[in-house]
């Protein structure tokens, strides 16, 4: 029970109780069922109560969650025939990112995303979903392929930031970050992305240029994860619970900014309680998304974004 | 508003850039000014006379977005744009406001850049001057907003798009909006580009963070000034990552440019002249549309 999380100890505690309960009646062969269906009922309205009121921290915890769905489960799920495409071509292939053609409801698609690993071998060969600059210029790489062709593009948003080591400086992470985002403004194909998990920082951005930005209903997207903000505001990295609410972090945060476009809902708990039926609800937004787009013309995309982008930001206008 | 009125207006008396405010100095803090680099103590007025450079070690202090103003564009060209912008607390950080209007009071700007339309030798531009004097130069809603209409600005006159980046990146304040603003800048950068317009990004002392990852490093021409420190990640986040000492020249301008990350550094003394001789050699050049 090491990977629930603290917020849904009394659910995890109860479910305990039911499973010991139910094996002590098959064992003992006496009838428990009434006193069973009692603590199912109180399990459902536990439930009900618990994930229906998520603060901010919680949400956290599900968006770091280490089964949480990664790009790769979701590829997977999502596509058919999908093929890895590797390297920048200058430098290295970064495994923090990965991208590739698949059909998506028989139609080509390019999908990138920030890849995590669940394991601690897998995170890391994954540098924990950190990316170095060649992993922004493979994205690039296939975005670009991806408009000479023609096809869409979906990028998945999971990282907790842009890696910040020596090497990473050395071959230019600003410049990789910034050369996507400006690049990614002239595309001329319908670009979506998704934040899966954690949107960190330029990190994110760097694959977050996009016609639409969705957010699952527990992911986080932000300018620093709430331990730095804590250090910063409070020079305390343990008050990040604090951090996370001051910061608005979450989907509906950035939905009532108008950043994102939508939430998209998740199971019960967080997606990695059902990794089928969570891929059918994001399936259904990517749908309805570029149906959305199809009808504008290569202009038409980047004045969408341009436009989209233009927009953010608040402040007052003074009378001059 | 020509820039010496904009500077009687809005600048209070306090030159807050050069006065040492030091108490434990023995000089008058107005008269004297102390290199931070190599600790020789100068008249302040000489140095201004020597754009704040250490007439002894050749360092290149920190300029506030007037000084910088006054000595890159044509005397008396410059007219500013969007001081009316007004910073709001969209995340409701206590006393955020309050920390703006020290600031506004301290420098005369409303926000950390300030941004217009002058003449460099005759060359119409459009300049955008970070001011690190302002809340660490750090972007929120208002700086990514004026850079952004600047960039529009440029795009609509068809002139180069010129910017002196200082900054600490991202202003945390406002969270996930000033985290936004890289795209809009960027956005509005390929836009001028696109319309086969110059943009010089210049970076000085220092420009890390959101800010480096995102304008900063999207000019036709990456210049810098020496020495200026220049990343995307900070030092000590870097060492606590790596777990090892990192060379003394790491994020420098000149550590940059061996790495291919810059096209030039330019002296102070000389960064008028060569940036003006780069916008002639891309030549449609004149004043159009004004």
């Amino acid at each position: 029970m090491s990977k629930s999380m603290t917020f849904e100890e009394p659910i995890v505690k109860l479910r305990e109780k039911i499973a010991e309960l139910k094996e002590i009646a098959n064992n003992a062969d006496v009838n428990m069922s009434d006193e069973i269906e009692t603590l199912e009922n109180r399990l459902r309205q536990l439930e009900e109560k618990i994930y229906s009121n998520m603060e901010p921290w919680d949400r956290v915890q599900v968006a770091r969650h280490p089964e949480r769905p990664t790009s790769l489960d979701y590829i997977q799920e999502l596509f058919t025939d999908f093929i890895e495409l590797h390297g920048d071509r200058y430098y290295g292939d970064d495994h923090a990112i990965i991208g590739g053609i698949a059909f998506f409801d028989d139609k080509p698609i390019t999908v990138i995303g920030h890849q995590r690993g669940k394991t601690t071998k897998e995170n890391i060969r994954r540098n924990f979903g950190m990316p170095h600059p060649e992993g922004y210029r493979k994205a690039l790489r296939l975005m670009k392929q991806a408009e000479k062709f023609g096809r869409p593009i979906l990028c998945f948003i999971d990282t907790k930031g842009a890696y910040p080591g020596k090497a990473a400086e050395e071959r230019g992470q600003s410049e990789a970050i910034a050369n996507n985002l400006f690049e990614m403004a002239g595309l001329k194909v319908p670009v979506i992305s998704i934040v899966i998990g954690e949107g960190g920082s330029g990190g994110a951005l760097g694959l977050g240029v996009s016609n639409r930005i969705y957010m699952l209903e527990n992911s986080t997207y932000s300018v620093i994860s709430p331990e730095g903000a804590a250090s910063i505001l409070w020079k305390d990295a343990t008050l990040a619970k604090q951090a996370a609410e001051a910061m608005k972090i979450t989907s509906y945060d950035l939905k009532s900014m108008g950043i994102i476009d939508g939430i998209i809902p998740e199971i019960a708990g967080g997606a990695h309680k059902d990794i089928k039926a969570q891929a059918l609800s994001i399936k259904k937004c990517i749908t309805e998304s570029f149906e959305s787009l199809t009808s504008l013309t290569e202009q038409e995309l980047i004045d969408d974004r341009y436009n989209k982008y233009r927009a953010i930001g608040e402040f007052l206008e003074l009378e001059v | 508003m020509a820039i010496r009125n904009f500077l009687n207006i809005n600048r209070k008396k306090t030159k807050g850039a050069i006065v040492n405010r030091d108490k434990e100095n023995s000089f008058p803090a107005d008269l004297m000014t102390k290199c931070p680099e190599c600790k020789k103590i100068h008249l302040t007025k000489e140095l201004e006379n020597n754009l704040k450079v250490c007439p002894n070690c050749d360092h290149h202090m920190k300029m506030t977005s007037a000084e910088r103003i006054a000595c890159f564009l044509d005397e008396d060209t410059f007219e500013s744009l969007d001081d009316h912008l007004q910073t709001v607390n969209p995340l409701k950080f206590p006393s955020y406001v309050e920390k703006i209007e020290v600031d506004q009071i301290k420098t005369g700007l409303n926000e950390a850049v300030l941004t217009g339309i002058g003449s460099l030798k005759g060359e119409q531009v459009v300049v955008a001057v970070m001011d690190s004097f302002f809340r660490m130069g750090s972007m929120g809603s208002v700086v990514g907003e004026k850079i952004t209409r600047a960039i529009e600005k440029a795009t609509e006159y068809q002139v180069p798009f010129i910017i002196f980046t200082a900054s600490g990146g991202a202003r945390m304040q406002e969270g996930v909006l000033s985290l936004m603003q890289m795209a809009k800048t960027s956005v509005a950068l390929k836009r001028h580009s696109e319309h086969g317009q110059l943009f010089i990004s210049i970076m000085t002392h220092p420009t890390t963070g959101g800010v480096s990852a995102s304008f900063a490093s999207l000019g036709d021409l990456n210049i810098a000034e020496p020495k200026s420190l220049i990343g995307f990640a900070g030092r000590r986040v870097i060492e606590q990552t790596v777990r090892e000492k990192l060379p003394d020249d790491f994020q420098t301008a000149e550590f940059l440019l061996e790495h291919g990350q810059l096209d030039a550094i330019f002296h102070r003394k000389e960064m008028r002249e060569k940036i003006a001789t780069i916008v002639k050699l891309h030549g449609k050049g004149g004043v159009k549309n004004v």
